[in-house]
């Protein structure tokens, strides 16, 4: 109950800093837009020459990009915009601060951060998934909508506890930022089904870097192409991740001594 | 002139230290330009796979090909110029470099060469590595592979001039990634990056031809992989070369116009 308290008041402070720049707004919704144009129009030219791609139908790949963009909202929102402020505190010293404040470290520096416009994304994507999801019809049902919901949270967190056993890489390393990029990069090829891509570009993008978790899975949920295994997989990695990323945390903690002390 | 040359020099030598400080970037930078064309060559070839190994006049290797030879064609053209010239202007970095007594283009040039001197074997060597992977097929045409160098350096000598030109927009607007953005879109589709022009609908292919997109990208890809006639061949040259006139007309219009209206921010 804190903690939504916590995210309730950092969300309002960081409306409070954004209004002022209300133009960034339009700004972001063009972009959005921009980038939902890109993948609607590739789509359809690349469904002019095929009916379906790798068994995947125009319908069914267009649930996939509103998935992409829901979920790269969702890390814009929040999980990149605090990762960054938090790897840039080790540098500065200014983690310190954070440090003595009477609550947990790793939920207040996972959620002071809010990139409100990322919202923009969130809802594109919704609006996306909802669209495709009225065309794909009769095939969404009670079962898969739960289904979805229970990876789409499981690839939430597994992207959260990767993003941030990267962040606590920092406490040793100095340019982890990079690492972060190299993420964006990654998250691109999420576009498109995984099952799409030759083996060791499909394992990398399922268990190196976990973007097939994010993106891939959820919209198989959708489209009942999710196996049992491949949930029981998602979930399993998703609560391994969160608790390695939670002792990771505590052992980078540990060695942090201060860079302004 | 010797003034010149030793700039070209210097610069050289200083884009090298840097490169050597930022090797990790280096490395993630080159991953994302790999990345993309990747993308789109799996895509084509799962699409030409199921349409009976061959669709628009491309068959799956010479899709293979086609996006292979993109990764070289654009990492030779490439510019980065459209995120540092707003960084210039708004830290108001551009006042120092007005002060020298050349150009600011000489240096960005210099950079550009010197930076693409080092990264390209890297690029040649990646693109060789997915040879096997994809199986390219290639015919070799002697006049074509001859053309294809002249054609090759006149589509960075375009692109580098157009994009310098266009990264003035911050002279005038704080939005440039609003700008860049729409660039980026029509360099997608009208130059080749998404899919081979022929796969277009028609509209988009007359865009291509029209405006300067396609002699920067697709031109120099489609005369070394032997689908232009000779003739074809030298109309496109002719076209990369009204076009580079054009683009360093604009520049040059563009440059003075903004400078006039600069006003050094932070100095």
């Amino acid at each position: 109950m804190n903690y939504l308290r916590l995210l309730t008041a950092f969300f309002w402070v960081s409306v409070a800093g954004e209004v002022a720049y209300r133009v960034n707004f339009f700004f972001q919704l063009f972009q959005s837009l921009v980038s939902l144009g890109i993948a609607v129009t590739g789509l359809s030219v690349i469904f002019s020459y095929a009916d379906t791609l790798g068994g995947w139908s125009q319908d069914a790949v267009l649930a996939l990009v509103g998935v992409y963009l829901f979920v790269g909202g969702f890390i814009g929102l929040i999980v990149q915009p605090g990762m960054e402020e938090f790897i840039e505190s080790v540098h500065d010293g200014t983690l310190d601060f954070t440090l003595t404040k009477p609550e947990d470290a790793q939920l207040l520096v996972s959620i002071r951060r809010i990139n409100i416009w990322s919202i923009i994304d969130i809802a594109l994507g919704l609006g996306v998934l909802v669209y495709s999801l009225v065309r794909l019809g009769e095939q969404v049902g009670i079962g898969e909508a739960a289904e979805f919901l229970l990876v789409l949270t499981a690839g939430a967190v597994i992207i959260y506890s990767f993003f941030l056993i990267l962040a606590t890489l920092s406490f040793w390393f100095v340019r982890v930022e990079n690492f972060l990029t190299i993420f964006q990069s990654m998250y691109e090829a999420g576009r498109w089904p995984v099952s799409l891509y030759p083996g060791w570009l499909r394992y990398g993008l399922t268990f190196v870097i976990p973007v097939a978790f994010a993106t891939t899975v959820p919209a198989e949920a959708l489209t009942g192409r999710l196996t049992w295994l491949t949930l029981v997989i998602a979930v399993a990695l998703a609560v391994f991740l969160f608790i390695t990323s939670r002792v990771f945390w505590r052992i980078g903690l540990r060695h942090y001594s201060g860079a302004s002390a | 002139m010797k003034a010149l040359l030793d700039l070209y020099t210097q610069q050289f030598k200083t884009t090298l230290a840097t490169m050597v400080a930022y090797r990790a970037s280096l490395l993630i930078w080159m991953l994302g330009q790999v990345l993309e064309p990747l993308v789109y060559l799996i895509v084509w070839s799962i699409v030409s796979n199921s349409s009976g190994g061959s669709i628009g006049g491309y068959a799956t290797s010479q899709f293979a090909a086609y996006f292979l030879l993109l990764m070289l064609v654009n990492q030779v053209t490439y510019t980065w110029i459209m995120y540092e010239f707003e960084y210039r202007i708004r830290e108001g970095l551009l006042s120092i470099a007005l002060l020298k007594p050349v150009h600011p283009i000489h240096s960005d040039i210099a950079n550009n060469l010197s930076s693409k001197l080092i990264t390209t074997p890297f690029m040649i060597l990646v693109a060789l590595a997915l040879v096997p992977v994809f199986h390219p097929s290639l015919p070799l045409v002697p006049w074509a592979i001859v053309l294809f160098f002249p054609a090759l350096l006149l589509a960075f000598a375009i692109r580098f001039l157009l994009e310098w030109t266009l990264a003035q927009s911050a002279f005038w607007t704080t939005r440039v990634g609003a700008v860049n953005q729409v660039y980026f879109v029509l360099m997608l589709f009208l130059s080749g990056q998404f899919a081979p022009l022929t796969l277009l609908p028609f509209p988009v292919q007359v865009a291509a031809y029209v405006l300067p997109f396609r002699w920067i990208i697709a031109f120099p890809i489609e005369l070394v992989s032997g689908r232009l006639t000779l003739n074809e061949a030298f109309i496109g040259l002719g076209a990369q070369a009204a076009w580079l006139l054009a683009s360093y007309f604009l520049f040059r219009i563009v440059w003075r116009a903004g400078v006039k209206i600069y006003a050094a921010v932070g100095a």
